[in-house]
């Protein structure tokens, strides 16, 4: 599609809306801090490489007093709290991220490279139900099945990824301090911004000092942190990788552990799939958030007799995703995150060609600065290749066929992932029977990458353990009685 | 996409590029296709589903475009001139059509910029004094014919509708389609009639009225669109207008997917009319973004996308206005016919 | 059979044949791959038998046979879950005495002692058997989602597990970590205690003609030091049951565990009183949680 007619013109949202600061400190006790042993690092806007704003790193004896402070106020204010007390708090947060919701977005927006569309629509609501929904349990955990009396764990060491900052924080706060523990948050390196607002909006709700703590840096930083001996909790999503680094370290150390880690995952097209409707779950599923979302659905399984037709009609889809400033309104496909992001992006599809699947990218005016990467689809892509096996983290889609639902099933759980996983059918009895075999914590049947407050998610082998959402959700900040 | 391969060769017969407006009479193929009640309903039941909830999630999402400036003025002219101005009532006069038509050649009397509508669209005794009205001008006389809108009526005397609205002048046909039929599984009779229609209107471009209302769901407005267009339609079109709900987003997306198909498949390229609901300025505009996404650039034009509408008008010369002054327009600074 | 090292009984002035203890995998009593046997001695330090010495390559063996027999157990119905584990309890209880001579004789305690141990056991199996049909129902869920979309969560079996069963509470001990890992579907790979395996591998003959399918439960006996590792690392396993880790060894299981993300229930200190009811924790520990969507239109 050519666009010759209706071009849109440029609609921006006002990056005015919020006001970021020059420097940020850490958020340590309820007010704001200079590191004592760690210095400084900038934070960037991917869509046009500007310096966004000086944020604080936090060294070990900053993380130190982060964890004290945390530990004070599980002991002497969070832990004695009654339960209502504590919803009433999360009450005001979720209130409070949804007055602030504009600001929230454009903040996203900037520091993470994403469409103000997907921040605006997606991120800042469901982080602020997130909030909305734990705050009901806070006085509840007696019926939510874990004992008469569940005890929290006491002060909660969370470090989570650049992908969905806000969201990321949301759905580590909200279920730790509902069931009663503190805790000591560290943003990514790339994208701090969103939770040192979010800091802000805590003190605005009058949270007691040091029951949330942000420490931002970057690994050496979360390495402190999961390594501390006064964390009882660590909660972390990233990748595969650093997930097995922080399984090790915990070892033997009785602290208890959840994993949220990458995934590949299957969505699966048969030929009686509602295609149009398949064709707008496979973008969504692959091409939201410029793919960098670990339930993507980065391997499309297309029945065979309808994958030639099923793959013009996605070309033709994709060819009209807008890519561009994320601030645009009508931007689809925003910035990559980071040039080290850009780097892996770009090895594996490189990696693609060479092992001889057939590259296509959708036609998109690349702006001169920032990290970009425009859509794209393999073909002809073989089990073996890399970019079938390993997760890119980008927007990249690798097309394998198959020919019977038993060789899809295999095909889909092939994989040391399981975390997500798509199946399109019209047919009742295959869509649960398909669903009840896909090795995946969360699986999507004719919609896909949908989220709510009351749905656990998490995955299956290396995509970790522990769910996030739900009743499920609280399982992870509780005492469960086995030590374990 | 995704029609099987039988049907892809019947259908590939028809091919006529840049064909518009005018239907081919059905070759050997096509005819046998419709003559076979069986083979029919395997071709329209072989379509893809839609989902109802994916379908109408796209349609919410093409909705939050944001439209501005330049975008948002080519959207309004364009919008202003695929018009249909419509007056179906009872009531309706021959002084009522007349003021009726001067607005459509001239929507703003004190804006000669402003471009006329597409059409004006009325019952079929009423084509005289609309065709007499709108003589000189580029915009068409339009006709609704087949019983509209119940289309509850024999074969002969839907006909002989269509013959008096096309003897009186009528250079378009907006006719109705069986929908008891349709719904009782008879697609063949559906057919029958659509193809009887479209030779009953000669020159006349006709305009197929599926009453997306009352096939209630989006696997039938995908059946109901594929058909119209097999049997000669040069427009599917939304609604009458009588029946709520009329035009939604995510119907107009339907049938604009399968227009798209349709040409795809064929080389034959259908038009999309939308009716009813279609109040504001934002809705036309919203209808253009799904025009522009779903089915493409071809389609942007009054030869391929129509919206039926009284009050929308208005309503669009307003923005226009606004986007020109900064200011807010009143009600009162437009006519009211 | 316990009491090997005895005369033969007065009245009937006939020698015993004394058990071969072998290992139980895939439904089957094979020995051990490397021909190796250790002596396992009483508490009061008595001569009571040979066991079999498993070797890395039994386990090996063993986690094929989990892993083979587990898409079967996890897909039979709950219903037949329960009906196989209230046979074990049938079992279980037809062979009371003889269970109990080996748990004294294993343990030091008295007979009374010991019969209440294998009663304690008995109920054990029957509480779980009636678990397997509702464990979906208190663990799964339907949840409200905001939007059009039919959600549902349900437990499912995470897979193959592998368990060190604890060390001194030979039986008791035993079933209680072997009940909760199979009743939801997986299959399971235990090492027995090191220093008290027979009444392990006497549970392993209830076991196997309890219509338990082959390869659901495997017990190995042997050197607990050298097979938790190569359990631990083992990249088949979904999750590891550390409950008999021995002192000093948690950790380096762990950090070994890390390396398929497996899901590891670590020794609890001070060790739990068995006789205790369990609690759905350690069953709910080896499921998994799945989670569907499906719009609702029409």
């Amino acid at each position: 599609m050519a666009f010759e007619r209706f071009a849109y013109a440029p609609a921006p949202e006002q990056r005015a809306i919020v006001s970021i600061r020059p420097s940020y400190g850490l958020f340590i006790g309820g007010s704001w801090a200079d590191p004592v042993d760690g210095g400084h690092f900038r934070t960037l806007s991917p869509s046009s490489e500007e310096v966004l704003a000086e944020v604080a790193e936090a060294g070990p004896k900053d993380v130190d007093r982060a964890v004290r402070a945390a530990r004070r106020a599980y002991e002497e204010v969070w832990g004695q709290m009654p339960g209502k007390e504590r919803a009433k708090y999360l009450f005001r947060v979720a209130r409070m991220l949804q007055e602030r919701s504009r600001e929230l977005a454009v903040l996203e927006s900037l520091d993470n490279g994403k469409p103000i569309r997907e921040s605006r629509d997606v991120d800042v609501p469901l982080a602020a139900a997130h909030f909305f929904y734990y705050a009901g349990w806070a006085d509840k955990l007696a019926y939510a099945g874990f004992g008469r009396c569940p005890k929290p764990l006491g002060v909660a060491g969370q470090v989570i990824p650049w992908n969905f900052p806000l969201l990321m924080a949301a759905w580590k706060l909200a279920p730790a301090l509902a069931a009663g523990n503190t805790c000591v948050l560290k943003p990514a390196e790339t994208t701090p911004l969103s939770a040192l607002l979010l800091a802000e909006i805590f003190q605005q709700a009058d949270l007691p000092p040091g029951v949330v703590n942000v420490v931002t840096g970057a690994g050496e930083t979360g390495a402190a942190l999961v390594a501390h001996p006064g964390v009882d909790k660590v909660a972390f999503t990233g990748s595969t990788e650093v997930g097995k680094q922080i399984q090790r370290a915990v070892a033997g150390t009785g602290k208890h552990l959840t994993l949220e880690l990458g995934g590949k995952g299957a969505n699966v097209v048969f030929d009686d799939a509602p295609l149009s409707q398949a064709v707008e779950g496979i973008v969504n599923g692959i091409f939201f958030n410029q793919g960098h979302v670990c339930c993507a659905g980065s391997r499309l399984l297309a029945q065979e007799n309808i994958a030639d037709g099923l793959v013009e009609a996605l070309k033709r889809r994709l060819s009209t995703l807008r890519m561009g400033d994320p601030l645009d309104k009508n931007t689809d496909i925003g910035a990559i995150n980071s040039p080290q992001q850009l780097a892996k992006i770009r090895e594996l599809a490189a990696s693609g060609e060479a092992e001889g699947a057939e590259r296509w990218s959708a036609a998109c005016e690349i702006p001169e600065r920032g990290y970009w990467f425009p859509p794209t689809v393999f073909t002809h892509v073989a089990p073996a290749q890399r970019i079938a096996r390993e997760e890119i983290f980008g927007p990249v889609l690798s097309v394998i066929t198959f020919r019977t639902p038993e060789e899809a099933l295999e095909k889909a759980n092939n994989t040391t992932y399981g975390l997500s996983a798509g199946v399109w059918t019209e047919k009742g009895s295959r869509t649960l029977y398909m669903a009840s075999r896909m090795k995946a914590g969360v699986v999507w049947a004719n919609t896909f990458n949908r989220f709510d407050p009351a749905s656990p998610f998490g995955g299956y082998r290396e995509s970790g353990f522990g769910r996030e959402g739900g009743r499920h959700g609280l399982a992870a900040y509780l005492q469960d009685g086995l030590g374990g | 996409m995704a029609v099987s391969e039988v049907a892809q060769e019947a259908l590939a017969q028809e091919r006529q590029p840049g064909a518009v407006g005018r239907a081919p009479a059905a070759p050997g193929t096509l005819a046998e296709l419709a003559r076979s009640e069986a083979s029919l309903r395997r071709l329209l039941h072989g379509l893809p589903g839609v989902d109802q909830v994916g379908a109408e999630a796209r349609a919410a999402s093409l909705a939050t475009r944001s439209i501005k400036t330049t975008a948002k003025l080519w959207a309004i002219d364009t919008a202003i001139s695929m018009v249909d101005l419509t007056t179906l009532e009872g009531a309706d006069t021959a002084g009522k059509v007349l003021s009726l038509c001067a607005k459509a050649r001239r929507p703003d009397p004190a804006d000669p910029s402003v471009p006329p509508v597409a059409a004006v669209c009325v019952y079929p005794d009423l084509v005289g004094v609309a065709k007499q009205a709108l003589r000189g001008s580029p915009v068409k006389a339009a006709s609704v014919a087949t019983a509209f809108p119940s289309g509850r009526a024999s074969l002969a005397v839907k006909l002989a509708d269509v013959a008096e609205a096309v003897a009186a002048g009528a250079e378009e046909v907006d006719m109705v389609i069986d929908r008891g039929a349709f719904l009782a599984g008879h697609y063949g009779r559906v057919l029958e009639e659509v193809q009887a229609v479209r030779e009953a209107c000669g020159e006349a471009s006709l305009k197929v009225i599926l009453e997306t209302g009352e096939l209630a769901t989006y696997d039938n407005v995908r059946r109901a669109s594929w058909l119209a267009m097999i049997g000669g339609a040069d427009f599917i079109k939304t609604s009458t207008g009588k029946v709520a709900p009329a035009a939604t987003l995510p119907v107009a997306l339907v049938m604009l997917e399968a227009a798209r198909d349709f040409a795809d498949a064929t080389g034959r390229q259908v038009g999309v009319k939308v009716a009813g609901g279609v109040r504001t300025a934002k809705d036309a505009i919203r209808y253009l973004v799904v025009v522009n996404e779903v089915a493409g650039d071809e389609w942007l034009d009054a030869s391929h996308f129509r919206i039926g509408a009284s009050a929308l008008l208005n309503d669009l010369l307003m923005q226009r206005a606004k986007q020109h002054s900064g200011a807010y327009a009143g009600p009162q600074d437009y006519s009211v016919e | 059979m316990a009491d090997a090292s005895a005369a033969p009984a007065a009245s009937s002035g006939r020698l015993a044949v004394r058990k071969t203890y072998k290992l139980y995998i895939n439904g089957s009593f094979p020995r051990s791959e490397s021909g190796r046997s250790y002596q396992v001695l009483s508490a009061a330090g008595q001569f009571l038998a040979n066991v079999a010495w498993a070797s890395r390559k039994d386990v090996r063996d063993a986690v094929v046979a989990a892993r083979k027999a587990v898409a079967a157990w996890a897909g039979s119905t709950a219903y037949l879950r329960g009906q196989v584990l209230y046979r074990a309890a049938e079992m279980l209880e037809g062979r009371r005495e003889q269970l109990a001579e080996s748990v004294a004789l294993a343990e030091g305690i008295s007979a009374g002692e010991a019969l209440d141990a294998v009663g304690a056991s008995v109920d054990r199996l029957v509480w779980y058997a009636g678990w397997s049909d509702k464990i979906a129902q208190v663990a799964g869920s339907a949840n409200p989602v905001a939007g059009p979309y039919f959600n549902f969560s349900v437990p499912e079996p995470v897979g193959v597990v592998g368990a060190l069963a604890p060390q001194t509470s030979s039986l008791l001990g035993l079933v209680s970590v072997l009940a909760p890992v199979i009743v939801s579907g997986n299959a399971l790979v235990v090492v027995a205690s090191e220093l008290r395996p027979l009444p392990a591998m006497e549970l392993a003959e209830v076991l196997a003609t309890s219509d338990l399918p082959p390869g659901v439960v495997n017990i190995l006996t042997g050197r607990v030091a050298e097979l938790a590792p190569v359990l631990a690392a083992h990249r088949d396993v979904d999750a590891l049951d550390l409950a008999g880790a021995p002192d000093g060894l948690d950790a380096s299981l762990e950090e070994a565990a890390a390396g398929n993300v497996k899901r590891a229930l670590r020794r609890q200190r001070p060790e739990p009183d068995w006789y205790a009811e369990p609690g759905t924790g350690r069953m709910l520990f080896f499921t998994e949680t799945k989670t569907v969507w499906h719009p609702m239109g029409l």
